[in-house]
């Protein structure tokens, strides 16, 4: 991005006059980029009508009555959607008291529902409110038992009312961490989860016993959605040989609709991921051995498989901040430079942080793209939403313009300077 | 084949440790008292590769000290960097690289790494980073933890374009003890990567994690006045010491008041790290960068005024109590308050992208309204490291003299389209993107899955 655009882009921001809380808005002369694989559209108008998507593209009309704003030196995309997040659930990682991504300590497992802890109020969500994320998967962590729990689908605007979506996928570690938690061993591990699936079959079925059962009955009525395929199943993986056994799965419960997470060693197996229709929520960047069964990471993973036909999606517990997702987007499409890497086109890339997490989520055309019929989610960036030195100016959450301040944009204006000649910083708000 | 020793490090170091033995006058009095012994008992036994004379044509060239030259020439061989100009310089005896369209920056320098302390896989056999069995180990040194063959080096390289990293100790401790400076050549032993000639320098922790670690186990420090009050103590005993008989922390804690050795401390918080550089004026040593200084940007006046710099990350924030207030303009505010600004990376994924979190940096600050020129900030990932680490009289800056550790950038190294394309350190090329031969596989990695991979 040039510095000029830059400055094209706030002049821009301000002449904006800032909309009420309509659901209607129409953005002309921008760079959309809809967020379906395709190539960014250069002078492209997107139309937002009752809080839904109504057009994206050159030659569209704005109906009458609905606001417009000239997008000149502007990027439009659909809001992000960040995929196995922990928003809304913590303010401070290390504060256990504050941190409701964990539950090592409960009977359930399954069972457990992020939905009611959601806060969505919390600085978390304000903070990637503003960096242009407006839709996520949010979880639990399993931690005492491989199954987590039932993830929330939820949304970032600033109101009380942040689940889209609650049970929406369940979520299960797999690999050397599940292994670990469910006994020591992967044996053990897959033990756990057929028993589990059993378990949940004879309470569908009507002959669970509870006095015979492993799992808490809560549990075993909560994986009857996974069972069925009525729930996603969020399978965290990541060895080659992990992957090939959790494909197998489907061969002993037909109806399991299974995600793989992580996926290190994907590229490995890539087509026999895409000859079984599974997505995956991959890492996008992990090229190191973290563990013995990530030996094969590599930062072309992700586009190996896309290359295989498997849909990948950026996962967004795999870096410090879900609001990096563009970062780590506009790296794969970095990689097409290097021989030998697999990286991604830009349009693939940014389908990566934005319709296809939001398709694995249940949301195919609803999220993360902008088409007829979309949610109006929507982004203004001040240049290519993919390079690290552009930010959004403007987010939409089913049309409605979504305040953009919080803690740290305040710290910000607090300590724009140091003069505390007058009164203490702490007079300064 | 390799080289013959650098003499001009090698020199360096010599002269480091004669004037460590004559400095200052306390020091005086007690090394008459104490026992010589070897202050250099693990010497670096790193060699320069053979490189080509090379001469970079037609790139825009940062040199790190905050100049930018369009279609810039830039000459090395022998391992040092022999001009620094314009088109004019004339490259006959050299190999000419065109770099049309591209960037030439110095060797990225990650002052805050654990890569070989805590190496992939990360398993606990591998877990060597925190001695966290008292709140001051002041006597280990982090480069008897560093594991060569940590495939993390070779990632840094690849993908960060870093030459030099500073392996400090982890942060369980108050002094959790010497750090070790290297090259990031894959080498048999942690000697062949040891930067010649570079000062040790000293991890210090405030805060969160030391009184956790030991508060949880029912002794000193469980507060942050715990924390001063042994840190205090610690340092007054060391005052203290005659040296007669061979206190290995104390030796450690003498070369920090001494000068010779440079403080590292973790420290997020403004009004804790204005606390430290009181006590370090009430001990008479000085803090060379506070780590994760997360707050810097409430005391950029104070920073400045004490020559203390910030190592910072661009927008990590929230994962702990004293993270809290992070923002990601913290950067910006300090370069705007005259103090010293480095990035740093403290993660073996952070540290293959310093270039894009200096960048993030920069367009945090760019959106306040601070337009900070791109050499400035290139400058927070090299020359203002190597200054924190004590070598900046050898690399983080293309100047005639210098060791030639250079990168080839694809594009603009603060575009996340860019890449380390070529990488050379002390102008061998030891990274080549166009040349699968050209990147180092560890002996962990040799017959296991990707070897030999981009990464």
């Amino acid at each position: 991005m040039t510095r000029a655009l830059t400055f094209a882009a706030s002049a821009i921001a301000l002449a904006f006059a800032a909309p009420a809380a309509a659901q209607s808005v129409a953005i002309t002369n921008a760079t959309v980029a809809t967020g379906d694989g395709s190539d960014p559209i250069e002078g492209a108008t997107v139309v937002v009508q009752g809080g839904k998507v109504v057009a994206a593209g050159t030659g569209v009309a704005v109906p009458a009555g609905v606001p417009v704003l000239d997008g000149s030196g502007t990027w439009v995309t659909p809001g992000l959607f960040a995929t196995m997040t922990s928003l809304g659930l913590w303010d401070v990682g290390a504060v256990s008291e504050s941190n409701d991504t964990r539950a090592s300590d409960s009977p359930f497992s399954a069972a457990l529902d992020v939905a009611p802890a959601i806060n969505p109020a919390s600085q978390h969500i304000a903070i990637h409110r503003a960096a242009g994320i407006t839709r996520a998967a949010s979880t639990v962590l399993p931690t005492g038992e491989i199954f987590g729990g039932q993830g929330a689908i939820i949304d970032l605007g600033a109101d009380g009312d942040a689940v889209v979506e609650a049970r929406a996928f369940q979520t299960v570690a797999m690999g050397e961490y599940g292994a670990r938690i469910s006994g020591g061993s992967r044996a053990a591990m897959y033990t756990a989860l057929r028993n589990a699936l059993f378990e949940a079959r004879a309470y569908a079925n009507g002959t669970w016993d509870g006095a015979d059962a492993m799992l808490p009955r809560a549990d075993a009525e909560a994986l009857g959605a996974v069972l069925s395929g009525r729930q996603p199943l969020m399978i965290a993986v990541e060895r080659a040989s992990d992957i090939r056994t959790v494909l197998g799965l489907k061969r002993e419960f037909p109806r399991l609709d299974l995600v793989l997470v992580g996926a290190s060693e994907g590229w490995l197996v890539a087509n026999e991921i895409a000859a079984a229709g599974v997505p995956v929520i991959a890492d996008g960047l992990d090229d190191l051995p973290q563990g013995f069964d990530e030996l094969g990471s590599t930062q072309s993973n992700v586009g190996r498989m896309v290359k295989a036909g498997v849909r990948v999606a950026i996962n967004a517990s795999a870096m410090e901040n879900p609001r990096n997702l563009n970062q780590y987007a506009g790296n794969l499409v970095a990689l097409t430079r290097i021989p030998g890497a697999d990286g991604l086109s830009w349009g693939q890339a940014f389908a990566a942080i934005s319709s296809v997490p939001a398709a694995i989520s249940g949301m195919d055309g609803k999220a993360g793209v902008l088409a007829p019929g979309a949610m109006g989610d929507l982004v203004v960036w001040d240049g290519d939403p993919l390079e690290v030195s552009s930010a959004p100016i403007r987010v939409y959450i089913d049309g409605v313009e979504q305040p953009l301040d919080n803690h740290q944009s305040r710290l910000k204006e607090r300590y724009r300077d140091l003069d505390e000649s007058d009164l203490p910083k702490a007079y300064d708000w | 084949m390799r080289i013959t020793a650098r003499t001009i490090a090698t020199g360096i170091a010599a002269a480091a440790l004669a004037a460590c033995s004559t400095t200052g006058q306390t020091k005086t009095e007690s090394a008459s008292a104490a026992q010589a012994f070897d202050k250099n008992p693990f010497p670096s036994t790193y060699e320069r590769y053979p490189g080509r004379p090379t001469a970079l044509v037609g790139a825009t060239v940062y040199d790190g000290a905050g100049n930018r030259i369009e279609n810039g020439t830039v000459l090395f061989r022998d391992g040092e960097v022999v001009a620094v100009g314009d088109a004019s310089l004339s490259t006959e005896g050299y190999d000419r690289i065109d770099g049309s369209g591209k960037f030439v920056t110095p060797g990225i320098i990650d002052i805050h790494s654990h890569l070989g302390d805590y190496p992939t896989p990360s398993v606990a056999a591998h877990s060597d980073g925190n001695e966290a069995t008292s709140p001051t180990t002041p006597e280990v040194w982090a480069e008897h933890s560093v594991w060569p063959q940590d495939p993390g080096f070779s990632r840094a390289l690849a993908n960060g374009g870093v030459t030099s990293l500073q392996i400090l100790p982890g942060s369980a401790n108050l002094m959790g003890g010497r750090s070790a400076t290297l090259k990031n050549v894959p080498a048999r032993t942690v000697q062949g990567m040891k930067f010649p000639g570079a000062p040790y320098g000293f991890k210090m922790a405030c805060g969160e994690n030391p009184k956790r670690v030991y508060g949880n186990r029912g002794r000193m420090p469980s507060t942050r006045m715990g924390n001063f009050a042994v840190n205090r103590q610690t340092w007054l005993d060391a005052k203290a010491y005659d040296g007669k008989k061979r206190d290995l922390g104390k030796e450690t804690l003498k070369g920090v008041l001494d000068g010779e050795i440079l403080v590292h401390n973790h420290c997020y918080r403004a009004d804790e790290m204005a606390l430290v550089m009181d006590m370090a004026k009430e001990m008479g040593y000085q803090v060379s960068a506070f780590h994760h200084a997360v707050e810097s940007y409430k005391i950029g006046d104070l920073l400045r005024e004490n020559g203390v710099c910030s190592a910072i990350w661009a927008d990590w924030y929230g994962f702990k109590m004293e993270a809290y207030d992070g923002i990601l303009e913290n950067a910006a505010l300090l370069y705007q308050a005259g103090a010293c600004v480095v990035i740093h990376s403290d993660d073996a994924n952070g540290i293959q992208r310093l270039n894009q979190e200096a960048a993030k940096a920069q367009a945090a600050g760019l959106r306040l309204g601070l337009d900070i020129p791109d050499a400035e900030v290139i400058r927070w990932i090299t020359l203002n490291a190597a200054k924190a680490m004590g070598i900046d009289g050898m690399t983080g800056s293309l100047e005639p003299g210098k060791m030639a550790d250079v990168v080839l950038w694809n594009g603009d190294p603060l575009s996340v389209y860019s890449r380390p394309e070529k990488v050379w350190i002390d102008g061998a090329l030891m990274f080549d993107a166009m040349d699968r031969k050209r990147r180092p596989v560890s002996d962990f990695e040799l017959g296991q899955p990707g070897e030999g991979d981009v990464k």
